[in-house]
This record gives C-alpha cells, sequence and structure tokens, in this order.
C-alpha cells in the first residue's frame, strides 16, 4: 500500500468514527437533498434535461479543439489575451508573469477548483505573492489553512461556532454566533482587499465559443467584484469547459445551480468578453484568460474515460455518495473528492498515487443517477480499477483470485472448500474479531455469517433426484 | 417454462435455503427446475477488483453452460447485474462475446422475473408483520428494480411496508467491505439505524449479500435487527 492510500485509511477511519462530524455533514446534505429534489421538480422533464446536458457537454467535447480556437479568436479581438497551458505548472507561470510584469504584490481570487488542482495559491506564496480567496468559505478555510472541504460548498463541515472562533482568534473580531453578523466580518475584511488588491482572479464553469465568451457563476458577488475593482483581471479555466452556443447556457446554468446548490438559477451569472472597451466605462484594463490542459487534452482522447470531461463540477455526485457522508471531504486527500475524484484523480494525476480511490467506493452508483451530464461514473471506477489491477497487480490478490477461479471451476474443489471451511469455521469463535484472525478485516466490526454444512447444490441433488 | 436457478457461490454456502425456496416457488407454478451442479460463482469479485482475466476466467464458465437455456434466474441484484450488465463488457471482443450477449439478454432478477416476465404477484403467502424493504444497489441502479419486489409484498397477508427515509446503499460492495472495513462498516451502521427508527420488524431484501452485511453489523453491536430474504418471505404462511 502506498502512503496515500495507508493515509487514506487512516484518515476515514478516523472520521468515520467521529460522530458529531458525521452528523454535521449528514444534516447538511440532508438539507440540500430536499431543496434539490424541489429544484428538479421545477423542470417539466428533469431527465430529458439531463439528456440534452450531456448532448451539448459531449459536442463540446467531440469539436473541442475547433471550439477553442473560435474562443480564443473572439476573445482576442477584443483585446483579451489568451494562453493556453499544457500543464498547472505552466498557468501558475503565466499567472506570476502577469503579476511581476505589472509589479503586482495581491491578488483577490474568487472561487476556482481549478486553481486548486494546479495549486496556485502555494506557488504564489512562494514568490512572495498574496492570493486572497474572496468566497466566503474559501475565505474560511483559507484562514484555517486548510484545502476546500467540498468542490461546492469549501467550509461545510464547520459550524457557526468554529467560524466565530476562528474569526476571533485570526481577524481579532467580538466573537457571534449570528451567521448573518459572520457574513459582515468576512465581507467588511474582504472589501478593503478587493480596493487595494492589484489583480482579480476567477475561476469559470463555462466558456461561449459562439460569443466568445467566460461563463461565471457565483452567489455572492464577489467573483464581479474581482473582475472589476482590479486594474487587471485573471481567468483560468480547464479546456474541457468550452460549449458551442450561447444558447447552451440556457440549460446548463439553471442545471448546475440546481444540482449544485438546491437553487433555480445562482443568484450572479456573468459572462466576460474582454478587457474594458473604448466605449465603456468600468471593467479592468488588462483581461487575461488560461485555458488549462493539464491532461485534459489526452483525456478527450480516450474513448472510455473522455466522458468524464463532460463534468461541470457541480458536486450533486459528491453529496449523494455514502462514502463521502462518512469519511468526509478532507479524508481523499484529493482536489476533487467523493465519484468525481475518484474516477479523475488517477486518470488526470497519477494511476499509482490514487487508484486506492477507485477502490474506496461500493459502488452503489447513486453518483450515476444525480449526475446531471449523465457521467457513469461507477463504470468507470470499474475501469479504473482494471486499469490499476493490470498495470500494477497486487501479488498476493492475483493469487487469490487465480486460487479463486481454481475454487469455483472445480466442482470438487468447491465441494470439499465448503466443507473444510465448514469444520474450519468451528473453531472460529475462539478468535472471531481478533488480529489472528484470519477474516479479521470483516469480523472486527461485523459478526462473520456461517456455511452451512448442506449446500444448496447438496439439496438440490436430493431434492432433483 | 423450463427456469434455470444459478444460486451464487455465497449463497450456495451460506443461505441454500433461500435457492430451495425459489426452486419450490418455481415449480408451485407449475414450471420446471434446473439448477447447474458445475457452476458456482459469476465472477464478480475478481471482476469487481479490476481482474478481469481471472473474472473471465470463471465466468466464460457460466456463458458456455447457460447461453442457450430459456430463462437463467438468480435470487441476487447483484449477480444479476453481473451476467446481465457487466458480461457484455467483459467479453467484448473476445469469441464469447455473441454468447455472452445472448447470455445477457436472458438472464433475470427473481422478483423481476416473477413480476415482469411471468407476471405473477400473488404467491399466496401471508406474513402478519411489519417490514422495511432494504434495495440492494446493482438491483435498483444497474436493471432498475424497484416496484417488482413491493408489488410482490403487497400482496402479502398481513405484512406492512413501512420504507426507509431515505435509500442508501449498506455499505457491502463486495470486496470493498474488506479492504475498506471503517467505511463499509460506518455505511452499515448507517443502515442498520435507518431500519430501526421505521420500526419495523423484519427488514427484507432481494439481496443476501446485503442482508448479511447489515445483519453482521447489527449481530456485532447487538442490536436488535431481523432480517429475511424476500423469497424467504414469500414462501411463508403464518
Ligand atoms: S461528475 Fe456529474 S455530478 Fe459529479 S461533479 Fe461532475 S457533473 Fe456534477
Amino acid at each position: 500500500m502506498n502512503n496515500n492510500a495507508q493515509k487514506f485509511q487512516e484518515d476515514a477511519a478516523r472520521i468515520c468514527a467521529d460522530s458529531t462530524h458525521r452528523q454535521i455533514i449528514g444534516t447538511a446534505l440532508d438539507k440540500y437533498a430536499q431543496g434539490r429534489d424541489k429544484k428538479i421538480a421545477e423542470f417539466q422533464n428533469w431527465e430529458q434535461a439531463r439528456e440534452s446536458a450531456a448532448q451539448i457537454k459531449q459536442e463540446g467535447l467531440d469539436d473541442m479543439e475547433a471550439l477553442l480556437r473560435t474562443l480564443t479568436k473572439k476573445l482576442t479581438k477584443r483585446g483579451t489575451h489568451v494562453y493556453r497551458a499544457p500543464t498547472g505548472a505552466d498557468a501558475c507561470r503565466i499567472v506570476l508573469n502577469i503579476l511581476k510584469q505589472n509589479g503586482a504584490k495581491t491578488m483577490v481570487k474568487s472561487k476556482s477548483m481549478t486553481s486548486e488542482e494546479i495549486h496556485l495559491n502555494e506557488a504564489l506564496e512562494k514568490e512572495g505573492y498574496r492570493p486572497i480567496e474572496s468566497d466566503l468559505g474559501e475565505f474560511i478555510v483559507q484562514l484555517r489553512q486548510e484545502p476546500p472541504y467540498h468542490i461546492v460548498f469549501p467550509a461545510m463541515h464547520l459550524t457557526r461556532y468554529q467560524i466565530s472562533d476562528l474569526f476571533r482568534d485570526k481577524l481579532g473580531c467580538e466573537p457571534t454566533e449570528n451567521p448573518e453578523e459572520l457574513t459582515m466580518i468576512a465581507r467588511k475584511n474582504l472589501r478593503r482587499e478587493y480596493v487595494q488588491a492589484d489583480v482579480g482572479f476567477t475561476g469559470a464553469n463555462f466558456a461561449v465559443a459562439e460569443t466568445g465568451m467566460i461563463s461565471v457563476t457565483e452567489n455572492e458577488g464577489n467573483s464581479r467584484l474581482s473582475a472589476s475593482l482590479p486594474k487587471i483581471m485573471i481567468t483560468l479555466i480547464g479546456i474541457e469547459k468550452v460549449v458551442p452556443r450561447m444558447q447552451d447556457l440556457s440549460l446548463l446554468l439553471p442545471m448546475l445551480a440546481t444540482v449544485g446548490a438546491a437553487q433555480s438559477i445562482s443568484c450572479y451569472n456573468t459572462l466576460y468578453s474582454g478587457p474594458r472597451q473604448p466605449d465603456e466605462c468600468d471593467g479592468p484594463e488588462e483581461y487575461h484568460v488560461i485555458l488549462l490542459d493539464n491532461g485534459r487534452s489526452r483525456l478527450a482522447k480516450d474513448s472510455t474515460f473522455r466522458e468524464i470531461l463532460r463534468c461541470i463540477r457541480c458536486g450533486s455526485c459528491i453529496n449523494v455518495c455514502p462514502i463521502y457522508r462518512n469519511v468526509g471531504g478532507h479524508a481523499y486527500n484529493a482536489t476533487y473528492p467523493g465519484p468525481i475524484g475518484s474516477v479523475l484523480m488517477p486518470q488526470l494525476f497519477d494511476m499509482q498515487t490514487y487508484k486506492h480511490l477507485s477502490f474506496a467506493c461500493s459502488l452503489c452508483g447513486a453518483c450515476r443517477d444525480m449526475c446531471p451530464v449523465k457521467i457513469n461514473l461507477p463504470h468507470l471506477l470499474l475501469k479504473n480499477r482494471e486499469a490499476a489491477s493490470t498495470t500494477q497487480p497486487k501479488f498476493f490478490e492475483k493469487l487469490a483470485f487465480k486460487a479463486m477461479s481454481l475454487l469455483f471451476n472445480k466442482p470438487l474443489f468447491w465441494k470439499w472448500g465448503k466443507r473444510m471451511g465448514w469444520i474450519g469455521q468451528k473453531f472460529h469463535p475462539l478468535i472471531e474479531g481478533s488480529v489472528i484472525d484470519p477474516a479479521q478485516c470483516w469480523t472486527a466490526t461485523r459478526k462473520a455469517p456461517k456455511l452451512k454444512w448442506k449446500s444448496f447444490k447438496d439439496l438440490w441433488k436430493k431434492h432433483s433426484k | 417454462m423450463k427456469i434455470t436457478l444459478f444460486a451464487p457461490c455465497f449463497m450456495d454456502a451460506m443461505f441454500p435455503d433461500v435457492a430451495m425456496n425459489a426452486v419450490k416457488i418455481f415449480e408451485s407454478l407449475g414450471h420446471q427446475v434446473d439448477a447447474p451442479e458445475e457452476l458456482a460463482c459469476c465472477g464478480q469479485p475478481a471482476f469487481n477488483t479490476g481482474y478481469w482475466d481471472e473474472a473471465r476466467n470463471v465466468a466464460s464458465k457460466v456463458v458456455e453452460r447457460l447461453c442457450d437455456v430459456e430463462a437463467l434466474v438468480l435470487p441476487s441484484g447483484s449477480c444479476t447485474a453481473m451476467i446481465h450488465k457487466f458480461y457484455p463488457e467483459l467479453f467484448k471482443g473476445t469469441s464469447l462475446e455473441e454468447k455472452a450477449n445472448r447470455l445477457a439478454a436472458h438472464t433475470w432478477e427473481f422478483s423481476d422475473f416473477l413480476v415482469t416476465r411471468l407476471g405473477v404477484t400473488d404467491l399466496g403467502a401471508s406474513f402478519p408483520a411489519k417490514v422495511t424493504f432494504h434495495d440492494g444497489c446493482h438491483g435498483l441502479r444497474e436493471l432498475g428494480i424497484h416496484d417488482q419486489p413491493r408489488a410482490l409484498l403487497s400482496k402479502v397477508r398481513g405484512l406492512t411496508l413501512i420504507e426507509m427515509e431515505r435509500v442508501q446503499c449498506c455499505g457491502f460492495g463486495g470486496t470493498f467491505s474488506a479492504k475498506f472495513p471503517s467505511i463499509s462498516s460506518s455505511m452499515g451502521e448507517s443502515k442498520v439505524a435507518m431500519v430501526m427508527k421505521t420500526g419495523a420488524d423484519y427488514v427484507v431484501s432481494n439481496d443476501s449479500s446485503c442482508l448479511m452485511h447489515f445483519q453482521g453489523v447489527a449481530d456485532k453491536q447487538r442490536k436488535l435487527i431481523k432480517s429475511i430474504h424476500l423469497i424467504d418471505l414469500l414462501v411463508r404462511h403464518e
């Protein structure tokens, strides 16, 4: 087992045993699910909507390079600087260069999981720059110096009491348990930053090729402020987010809001197409769009896995995942947790480092049913498992399955295997659940089922005689 | 009709009565039953763990033996999903592809077969108790089986069905339960709590593996829940 896998086992076991933590997450997810179902019911035909959304995104992927060319052309025409970053490190370098060239020091950021994926904050801090997260949840986890707990709700694991303590310790303000007051504290702190920041940074939800626009969805208005107050604006977007037409957003935006946050539509939906134009009175002086590849174009060519690029990062699969519900977001130790992450992390990054996540799933399929773009997540997990076990099989595991095929394929072996098991289990209670129990991985927490002396095959033989 | 019943490995060894009761039900409806003696397992454990060669090793025997039977029925949603949904994938591009597809097309889960294929819902059973029903995930989401077992339960005399607050996996997941015991048991615990919250006397399922899992969790924690396979319930006359 590699270190990552070991750490996952330990962290997962710790969180699973923490009933308070599970309670917080469970309550939040239940509340979300109720709201989501109400919003889904507002659709005339939710299943048809999923079908269409999947098609739109698939079309975007099938035609990705051409659409990106159109997008780039249109954005450039309005004075936007567009870059293509093959890797995360390249994207970080581009951001750093923009900061350097402009003598910038601080950068106010709105929510962007893509920036988490490339570890942009660390890269900036290492060079002495100050990235400031302006999304409330991100602001909180940044103060706690921890990664987001969830791709949509970064601070869902914290109670308002914990947030109050955090603000008291880090911002020196009076403790309060009133959520609104807590929000106001964050806001007061952030407003100052917006005005002083040299650069504003946003993530993005979609890019519309037809019109050359970047679509950003948010609920707090922080993204708009990040985009409009500083002189320079940067957007980082994964290349798979491109869709062909403007009209596609009329379906994708409400769907994203519905399963993402149980809303009919998010509070602010903005389209950015370039820096301030000569006839405009506001907007940034410079606009930079970084198109991030980081393994995506390779995945787009993989006939099995390309569908994972349809993902709109709504978090819906995470919210219904019973594993996530039990182990929480941090145990995954991955930018993208939950089902989407368990498929994507090994594919986008390193199979051997992240393969354990593909196995950490009971394959219940709840994620697939709730995915707005119909990604067959459990089947892709099975494919990941196959890839992992084919490229680097575990010696004893492979041996065990080889032995099992022998046991299953030879009726005599199967018959006597069962008999011997039956005899063996007579002595099992002596060690059941202890460390010397060979079945400890089951019996430590569960009673073992009993083998019967007469199996179905025995009963059947007698019956059919 | 000639029905071939395949009792999967763990059922053969640990829950033989469930499969025997399935035989009785089919025979009482006037069908002829066959049970292949040389087959033990569908290959799902190896398949789910990524060892597809080893899975094919076991599964090819199943395909060869059963591809031409009239109807194959399994008293487990999970193993049915393996044959119906995953065999075509497992054998794609191999010499058994066509046979695997043929087999998949006439493979049925027990409750689905009774209700959809045979059109039977009332087996004359009576079971005066409050029960709740656990949907095995593979049956529910790979095969879309939800209404069929409920249709059968609705005809059982004296039975009251109380649904759980949420449809959720019990945490078994085959080799997952042994690879990640803490997560799996923690999921099992939530399931036990959900079952107990309904106040039902019994929890019923069409998958023995799920029942085995959360009954095991409950027994370990000395929580009193009683589980029963749908098939066992359908032969009760109380
Ligand atoms: S995989 Fe589907 S459900 Fe999960 S985040 Fe992506 S789009 Fe949403």
